[in-house]
């Protein structure tokens, strides 16, 4: 398998702030990866370098082992603009031929807009679009150079859920056709309905890289919460957990296997009432993974 | 279809292809906002009809009403690139559309050429109304060989102050541009002798404007379109000025790519 992005040791700062911190990633031809992260995690500045939109301060990025700052290596990379960013006065016909032209064997305009259900948009300024429309016209510029990598930055933020479906039936069947696709979101959902493989950031660095289901058992963080006159760090010590918040005779524990957390309290035979089991968010998640403790900073 | 795999070298598309795509873009979107393209046509000639026209020294007079005309060219083409290139620039560059183009197989070659040919063909189409009214209301007159010297000199003389609007939009947020580009167009035109020639000035202004590109430049446009020879300096300053502002424009070119981040 061909390897169609390389990120080597990557770091990037912006002034005081360190967006990356030493990231390495492979990517292989057709494969769809995800990647998952809170805000402010890094992934939309590892996704630009990987788009040559700017260079690392230190590492390597290649894609089809060519530097993407070069405009030569980009005749194979699509991107999506951000939701906001068409310009307004242009029309959809016109934006889609627009980006054609920059590739040497790019859809019909009639295929990209079919691909996404813009057909009968074809006339109309951007400006005037829906959000939903703007978002699958953003996601469809991505396509219509029919290249072989794609990378989409939270490409579905803000559909409905029909719209949502749509757009990913959209990418599926693109990626049937071998392409490699690279996406990031918020939405374990959208990555639980796309990816193949996933890779989750945190703090400028890559915190897990593997298979879907297996990234999924350690993204599905629980909550435990009990009353107990244990010390805080006899309970830090049981299965999986990554958290420990405490107040008083109050705990709240995350782990990464309840299952077990409960199993070993009771076999440890540590006193306990009002047990309590529950979800939480992916943020949450994404800090258990990270090593935070009990900051309750989450990134919105 | 054929579907290509990712070991096949795709061919380049031809740089000339992707300038015509890229002025084609830039035409576009300046086409739809028509106040800016009304606005550009409109200005100098309002000019010309209220400071040259009503003024029989000036529109009488062949040699004035001929230098007048190239006055205000060149001041229609020193707005045009100033707010093509400062404020457009400045306006561009928050749009998150700018980021995606240039994650596109087109270089900065490209980009920023298909930018200075739709400011070189609106600087071009904001003169025909004015040739227009002064050959129409003035005595204003020139053969055709001159005609085509006088717009050479007039792009010529106009080049430092694109290269000093980009340097402002590249630099600048759109708001403060549009600040600035005023700031900087009305004075330097004034001063230059753009609206009133500089013989009417008085002895410190005239001499002191031989120092200023705007100065520099109409009396070279001057000395094309009427034979009066501009002071020695003129070409120097002018060149003088080019040069230090495309330095500006290349340093506010790099250091915006290193800024911009989300």
């Amino acid at each position: 398998m061909q390897t169609i992005v390389s990120v080597r040791g990557a770091r990037r700062t912006f002034g005081e702030v360190v967006a990356l911190d030493g990231v390495d990633l492979e990517v292989g031809e057709g494969e769809l990866v995800g990647l998952l992260g809170p805000n402010g995690a890094g992934k939309t500045t590892l996704l630009s370098l990987i788009a040559g939109l700017r260079r690392p301060d230190s590492g390597t990025v290649r894609i089809f082992g060519a530097d993407p700052r070069l405009p030569a290596t980009r005749l194979r990379l699509g991107t999506t603009p951000q939701q906001t960013g068409l310009p307004p006065t242009l029309k959809v016909g016109e934006v889609v031929d627009f980006v054609a032209g920059h590739y040497p064997d790019p859809m019909s305009r009639e295929e990209a807009l079919a691909r996404f259900d813009l057909t009968d948009l074809v006339g109309r300024q951007t400006g005037g679009l829906s959000g939903g429309q703007q978002r699958r016209l953003a996601v469809a510029l991505s396509l219509v150079g029919r290249p072989r990598l794609v990378l989409l930055d939270e490409p579905t933020t803000g559909l409905d859920v029909e719209s949502r479906r749509a757009l990913w039936q959209a990418l599926r069947d693109y990626h049937a056709d071998g392409a490699t696709i690279l996406l990031t979101s918020h939405y374990l959902e959208e990555v639980e309905a796309l990816a193949e493989r996933v890779v989750v950031i945190g703090a400028g660095r890559v915190l897990v890289d593997g298979a879907l289901a297996d990234v999924l058992s350690q993204v599905r963080v629980r909550r435990v919460s009990l009353r107990t006159p244990v010390p805080a760090d006899r309970l830090a010590a049981l299965p999986g957990v990554t958290e420990v918040e405490t107040d008083g005779e109050s705990h709240r524990l995350l782990t990464t296997d309840s299952d077990a957390l409960v199993t070993a309290l009771v076999r440890a035979d540590v006193p306990f009432r009002a047990l309590e089991v529950s979800g939480v968010s992916l943020e949450e998640a994404f800090l258990a993974l990270t090593g935070a403790t009990t900051t309750q900073e989450v990134a919105a | 279809m054929t579907t290509p795999t990712a070991s096949t070298v795709p061919t380049r598309i031809p740089p000339l292809r992707l300038v015509a795509l890229h002025t084609r873009f830039n035409m576009l979107e300046t086409v739809r906002i028509p106040i800016a393209v009304i606005g550009n046509l409109l200005f100098p000639s309002l000019a010309m009809v209220f400071f040259v026209v009503p003024n029989p020294a000036v529109a009488g007079e062949p040699a004035v009403a001929t230098a007048a005309v190239g006055q205000l060219a060149l001041f229609s083409v020193m707005s045009a690139f100033l707010f093509t290139f400062g404020t457009g620039v400045a306006e561009d560059r928050a749009l998150p559309f700018d980021a995606y183009v240039r994650t596109l197989a087109a270089g900065a070659g490209p980009r920023l050429a298909g930018r200075v040919l739709t400011g070189l063909l609106f600087a071009l189409t904001s003169l025909v109304p004015l040739l227009v009214l002064g050959r129409l209301l003035t005595e204003a007159r020139a053969d055709a060989g001159t005609l085509v010297l006088g717009v050479g000199a007039v792009l010529g003389a106009g080049l430092p102050f694109l290269m000093l609007g980009l340097a402002i939009g590249y630099r600048l947020s759109s708001k403060a541009a549009i600040a600035v580009v005023q700031l900087v167009l009305f004075p330097l035109a004034f001063a230059g002798g753009l609206f009133l020639p500089p013989e009417m000035f008085p002895g410190w202004l005239a001499g002191a404007s031989e120092w200023l590109p705007s100065r520099a430049g109409r009396d070279l446009v001057v000395e094309t379109v009427t034979g009066v020879a501009a002071y020695p300096l003129a070409l120097a300053v002018l060149v003088g000025w080019g040069v230090v502002f495309t330095v500006l424009a290349l340093l506010a070119y790099r250091r915006d790519e290193g800024r911009r981040f989300h």
